[in-house]
């Protein structure tokens, strides 16, 4: 009990007197790199970290060296090769980059998705946002020391990637979600291994609490440590959980459904001071809250087509090519033109795991997109690390840079 | 999301203001957008401000080419209380890049207004840092222009060429031991 009054006198000290931690003792200022290459970093991120001591002064992310080219690699290929090529930016949320390309090319081409491809594609989103998180809240247990913990979360994502794996026939980067709908309905059997899994979820997720929200070491590294307002936040232009850990209950699968969010009853955990033990609370609450909307969208899954009707757009089924010339000859076009989309401009938002995740969509009428960009919340979530980390010390940076949950292969695309 | 004629009267609003500040509206698939002057841009975003357009939700690029002016630059503004998202558009020729940057009113225009500057080549005048941001600091060109050639690239790591035995080249030395030459 002591020694947790001894800690709160040691956070009001700092804040009471008006001063910064670690003034008086040091003068020299050093800079190191922290990164690229560094584990903690949660990719090839570098940052150019001015410290006084062990308190960091001043801090500039730089980025670029996992760059690849995507924007441009996609105004090159046909609109239904752009899929595959998108995914690969937020490695982690692969389904939700699919569906919002997706969703803004269907926007273009007025294309309506059948209600069965609105839920199975709400399944898949819900079950890669718990694996993203799974794989989150592992790696960051790991940066603050709780090593067991990585292995753990990382049992529970195979058998999330084992559903994929079920539907699709791929563990990451499935294609799944394509224009007009997905790519094929649920295998038998698929609801109840899902159903299963999130039940095992729930137990797992408790698992993890048990580990990590009463461990003094943990807490020590959480509360009270970096706090962000909610102002400096929207300034920044933060979304997703970190804002949401601020108290603000923005979350776009509420204030702006789509996909058929609105069936579902969910609740949206907010935080109170944006601090990283918020962060880390709000993402756990959210790992619940999936489980139940995919429970949800299983039970009321709509009889229908897995993916629209339309022939100019959507593959014909396979069973008709060698009956139907119409087919035959649609398959071929698609296939080697691809389909054309209207001209016009179109953003399209959705939650991701880490924020507001934008496809920008340009077409000029031809088969192939003039301009694609993602507004990938790591991107922009990265320029909050400097107003969040200033005068604290630098190990507060490694948690807090865990809590951001930054995606490289998001911010340089 | 606002209709075509709330869309207008705010155009209507900010023409009043300045009757040179808007050049157009376009209302397409459900979702408003207003053309503006480019040096005009941080008045107009102030003034959306105030109407409740608070967070800017993302700031990207464009090249229209063969069209004149040529790049483009689009900021998504988001009202979170009524839910209401708005596109506001410039356009820039390619001899005459500049526009005002809005970062000291948005620092979250920050990042994205580099990656900007960096793909398309838009000057952005009173940007704080503004250095490229994905592309190495001393890459030549803009690479998301539609001119700009894909492949191509130059090596970065010279060493094996300057020696002769950079394998992309062919005339690496087989192993020792090797029977197969290279």
């Amino acid at each position: 009990m002591s020694s947790v009054e001894t800690r709160d006198v040691d956070v009001l000290d700092l804040g009471e007197l008006g001063h910064h931690a670690g003034d008086a003792e040091q003068t020299e200022l050093l800079t190191i790199n922290l990164g690229p290459h560094h584990p903690a970093t949660h990719g090839v991120l570098r940052l150019y970290t001015t410290l006084e001591g062990e308190v960091i002064r001043d801090i500039k992310p730089i980025i670029g060296y996992v760059h690849t080219g995507i924007e441009k690699t996609a105004e090159d290929k046909s609109y239904w090769k752009v899929i595959p090529v998108v995914e690969r930016m937020d490695y982690l949320a692969y389904y939700f980059n699919a569906h919002a390309f997706c969703g803004a090319v269907e926007t273009l081409l007025e294309l309506e998705v059948p209600k069965r491809a609105q839920y199975l594609r709400v399944i898949h989103l819900e079950l890669n946002r718990i694996q993203s998180h799974l794989v989150w809240l592992g790696t960051s247990a790991l940066d603050v020391g709780a090593m067991s913990l990585l292995f753990y979360c990382f049992r529970e994502r195979e058998n999330c990637l084992d559903l994929f794996e079920m539907s699709s026939g791929q563990r990451m980067h499935t294609r799944y979600i394509q224009v007009g709908g997905v790519m094929e309905d649920i295998p038998v059997g698929f609801a109840e291994k899902a159903k299963a899994f999130t039940k095992r979820m729930r137990n797992s997720a408790d698992d993890y609490h048990a580990l990590l929200s009463k461990n003094e070491i943990f807490l020590n590294r959480m509360r009270n440590v970096t706090p962000l307002d909610e102002q400096t936040l929207l300034d920044l232009g933060v979304t997703g959980p970190l804002l949401r850990a601020a108290g603000n209950p923005w979350d776009l699968r509420k204030a702006q459904p789509y996909s058929s969010y609105e069936d579902f009853d969910f609740k949206i955990p907010v935080g109170t001071k944006g601090d990283n033990w918020d962060r880390y609370a709000v993402r756990m609450a959210e790992i619940y809250e999936s489980c139940d909307i995919i429970d949800q969208a299983l039970d009321g899954l709509p009889e229908g087509a897995h993916i629209a009707d339309d022939r100019k757009v959507v593959l014909p089924p396979r069973h008709e090519l060698a009956t139907s010339m119409e087919a035959l000859i649609h398959h071929f076009k698609l296939v080697t033109e691809g389909f054309r989309v209207p001209p016009g401009e179109a953003y399209y938002p959705i939650e991701s795991p880490r924020g507001e995740l934008g496809c920008f969509v340009r077409s000029d009428g031809s088969s192939k997109p003039a301009r694609v960009h993602m507004r990938e919340p790591s991107f922009v979530n990265l320029q909050a690390i400097g107003p969040m980390v200033t005068d604290s010390y630098i190990a507060d940076l490694i948690a807090t840079l865990a809590m951001l949950d930054p995606i490289l292969g998001g911010i340089d695309r | 999301m606002p209709d075509a004629t709330g869309l207008e009267l705010l155009a209507g609003e900010l023409r009043d203001a300045d009757a040179d500040t808007v050049l157009g509206t376009l209302y397409f698939r459900d979702k408003g957008a207003i053309d503006v002057a480019p040096s005009r841009i941080r008045e107009v975003l102030r003034f959306l401000k105030g109407k409740g357009y608070t967070f800017l939700a993302s700031v990207h690029g464009l090249d229209y080419y063969p069209e004149e002016p040529r790049l483009g630059v689009q900021y998504e503004l988001l009202d979170m209380s009524s839910v209401d998202r708005l596109t506001v558009r410039l356009r820039v020729p390619v001899d005459a890049p500049n526009v005002p940057s809005v970062t000291p009113e948005w620092p979250t225009a920050d990042h994205q207004e580099r990656e900007v500057w960096d793909m398309f080549g838009v000057v952005f005048d009173g940007h704080p840092d503004p250095r490229r941001i994905l592309m190495p600091e001393d890459y030549e060109g803009h690479p998301q222009r539609r001119d700009f050639p894909v492949g191509g690239e130059p090596v970065l790591f010279t060493y094996h060429q300057a020696q002769g035995t950079d394998y992309t080249l062919g005339v690496d030395p087989p192993h020792e031991g090797s029977s197969t030459p290279a």
